[in-house]
């Protein structure tokens, strides 16, 4: 789960990491009141879960409180890169002697945290990845015991010969990566770490990500999930225990198991089609989540035909098949609808089917996919 | 020969009275698998049909020397419940529990490292050597057996590939579902080598996803230590970057762990990687020479 940049900061300042002051607005006149409190010139920065708010315009400098509560006007109304803008945070503008790249991702190939520091910061740090590796130096750490004080130390000296420098730049590492075990972070990055003329550090930037496996481990963490970051459709489908992510095509896909919903989509587009979404119905399915799932799709209106691809295992194809009947009953659904089920129970599932007006049940997932396609292209050729 | 599991697999199931707990020790016997007991704290000497439950792993272990523990606790105990067989002398553990923090799961490692113990999962189907022992959820008759190992990443779409196999004849030493989370506790490489060193297993199938970089290292071990031909599949190419596609290790980030970037290390180690699931029967005809 992404959280925003206020919210990063507002969790580092309680880790006792030095963070400029600054609060959220949601309309222009509160940009304005924070800013004549905070005292010109500030920093109007956009709260979206998107990299790249700067070039888009989404972070303005103003001289004055009137000025804070224009660029707020503006910077509220825009999207960056399609996701609407609907907080700024206003936040002093601070003078700037040096910036420096602070971060935590979990290295999943050597599994263990990894710390990434680096003497430039304000960076791209996957680009500089690729194309200046040097630039970066990195460690590993242990959630237990945590980042060890001398690993803290020699990241510092690292990028920053002034002891005056790296001594708070070493707490500030150590602080971080307390907090990141602390919160089950999977990202916590200041990008930059700046030392002002007078030789104070502050994070001017914070990006954390939280592990959505550790979101139960911690009250009030869940809070911090900003749902008009996502779709309605996306919503109803995790307090149901779906995962669905839309995507721009004409083929809704429903799908047992993660791995066999990416492959379905590929085959789409395979034979010439496109998804409309991902959508996996989980493992112990019951009818239940299935009619929710046709409700989701059917509620997206770039959506032509329906594909259901269950290969039954802990999933029951009759318990799927149940709810495509019970979801057809309670709502007119006028899309095609193609099932491929094998596995458990499938040939209760194929019965319960067969009366199903507008169900075309076929053996394998590629004759299902093609035949899918074809619908897809033939509604298409009729809607024109 | 199989890996991992055969039948003297001595299986404990921990969690064997609730809902997923009880279904599948009941397939698993069914299958034929040795399952010698059961573990919830608190139904200590009670039976799940004929097999006994106890309190602790380290009294199942006792009494009727499981030597393989099948992990179908709910996510806020499993990492304690992997811990708990480790320390009682269960030298493989699987784990099909969703959903366990990742941090948890470094720790739990850590320990599992220093123990000798090896963990299967989490978020797993569990691994099935056909005919001989089945620990898991995976649906038993799907399977044929053979000598073609299977390693994947996921649950239904291992089946759909193991279906494929089936249909084309082609049998199964042993396959295994290494999980879809982000660090799991046995890798592609792992498996490589243990079916590498199986006499029985003439070919590999690989079936990878989205999401870091546990292909790309597959397929440089494939090219510098293996003998045997392998043949891959990958999961992804239409997903988009930065969402996480179901399996909490599935996400492409900072637009690394795509799923052109897998094919292209695996094609350039030699390993040919199947377009659709029905290309994988003839793929793998072609390179084990069936």
């Amino acid at each position: 789960m992404n959280i925003h940049e206020y919210q990063a900061k507002e969790i580092f300042r309680g880790a006792g990491i030095p963070v400029p002051e600054g609060d959220v607005a949601a309309t222009p006149e509160e940009a304005r009141a924070i800013a004549t409190r905070l005292g010109a010139p500030v920093v109007v920065k956009a709260q979206v879960h998107a990299g790249g708010r700067g070039k888009a315009g989404g972070i303005k400098i103003a001289a004055t409180a009137d000025e804070a509560r224009e660029h707020a006007a503006r910077i509220l109304g825009m999207e960056i890169k399609g996701l609407p803008v609907r907080r700024v945070l206003v936040t002093p503008a601070a003078e700037i002697a040096h910036e420096y790249y602070l971060g935590i991702v979990v290295d999943r190939a050597a599994g263990k945290p990894l710390v990434m520091v680096s003497r430039e910061g304000g960076i791209d740090i996957e680009e500089v990845a690729r194309t200046n590796p040097g630039a970066i130096v990195k460690e590993h750490f242990d959630p237990l015991p945590g980042l060890h004080p001398f690993q803290a130390t020699g990241l510092a000296y690292a990028i920053e010969p002034d002891p005056k420098a790296a001594r708070p730049i070493a707490e500030i590492l150590r602080k971080l990566a307390a907090c990141f075990v602390r919160i089950d972070a999977s990202l916590a990055e200041i990008n930059p770490l700046v030392r002002t003329p007078d030789g104070r550090l502050l994070a001017l930037d914070a990006k954390v990500n939280l592990d959505d496996n550790a979101l139960f481990l911690h009250a009030g963490l869940e809070d911090l999930r900003d749902r008009s970051a996502e779709s309605p459709n996306e919503e109803a489908a995790r307090a149901m225990g779906l995962s669905y992510i839309k995507l721009d095509g004409s083929i809704g896909c429903v799908v047992n198991g993660a791995g066999l919903a990416m492959a379905t989509m590929d085959l789409v587009k395979h034979f010439g089609g496109s998804p409309a979404n991902f959508l996996d119905i989980g493992g112990s399915s019951n009818a239940e989540k299935v009619v929710t799932a046709i409700r989701i799709i059917t509620e997206d209106p770039s959506v032509r035909v329906i594909l259901f691809n269950i290969f039954g295992g802990i999933t029951r194809c009759d318990d799927v098949a149940s709810g495509i009947v019970r979801a057809l009953e309670a709502t007119k659904v006028d899309l095609p609808i193609v099932v491929r089920l094998t596995g458990t129970n499938e040939e209760r599932g194929r019965e319960i089917l067969k009366g199903a007006a507008g169900v075309l049940s076929l053996p394998s997932m590629e004759e299902a996919v093609q035949k899918a396609v074809a619908l897809a292209g033939d509604s298409g050729r009729m809607a024109s | 020969m199989s890996i991992l599991v055969n039948q003297e697999t001595r299986v404990l199931v921990q969690g064997i009275t609730g809902h997923d707990g009880a279904f599948h020790a009941r397939a698993m016997k069914a299958y034929g698998t040795k399952v010698v007991a059961g573990v919830t704290p608190g139904k200590g000497g009670e039976k799940l049909d004929d097999i006994p439950v106890f309190h602790t792993v380290a009294a199942a272990v006792r009494e009727t020397g499981a030597d393989c523990s099948v992990v179908y606790v709910p996510t806020a105990f499993a990492a304690d419940a992997i811990l708990e067989a480790a320390h009682s002398g269960i030298r493989l553990v699987v784990a099909i529990t969703e959903g366990i923090p990742t941090l948890q799961m470094i720790n739990v490692l850590q320990v599992l490292g220093r123990l000798g113990t090896r963990l299967v999962g989490p978020n797993c189907p569990g691994l099935i050597s056909p005919g001989k022992c089945k620990v898991g959820i995976m649906p038993g008759d799907i399977h044929l057996m053979g000598r073609v190992g299977v390693v994947s990443r996921s649950g239904t779409l291992t089946y759909e590939m193991v279906h494929q196999l089936t249909q084309a004849g082609i049998g199964q030493s042993t396959c295994i579902g290494i999980g879809g989370d982000p660090i799991p506790g046995t890798s592609f490489i792992d498996c490589l080598s243990l079916f590498e060193a199986d006499p029985e297993t003439r070919a590999v199938l690989l079936i990878g996803e989205i999401g870091g970089t546990a292909e790309e290292e597959a397929a440089r071990f494939v090219s510098a230590k293996m003998t045997k031909p392998v043949v891959a599949f990958i999961a992804g190419l239409t997903a988009p970057p930065g969402k996480r596609m179901g399996h909490a290790g599935a996400i492409i980030s900072g637009g690394s762990g795509t799923a052109a970037e897998k094919i292209k290390a695996l094609g350039e180690a030699g390993i040919p990687v199947a377009r659709v699931p029905s290309e994988i029967g003839p793929l793998m005809k072609k390179a084990a020479g069936f």
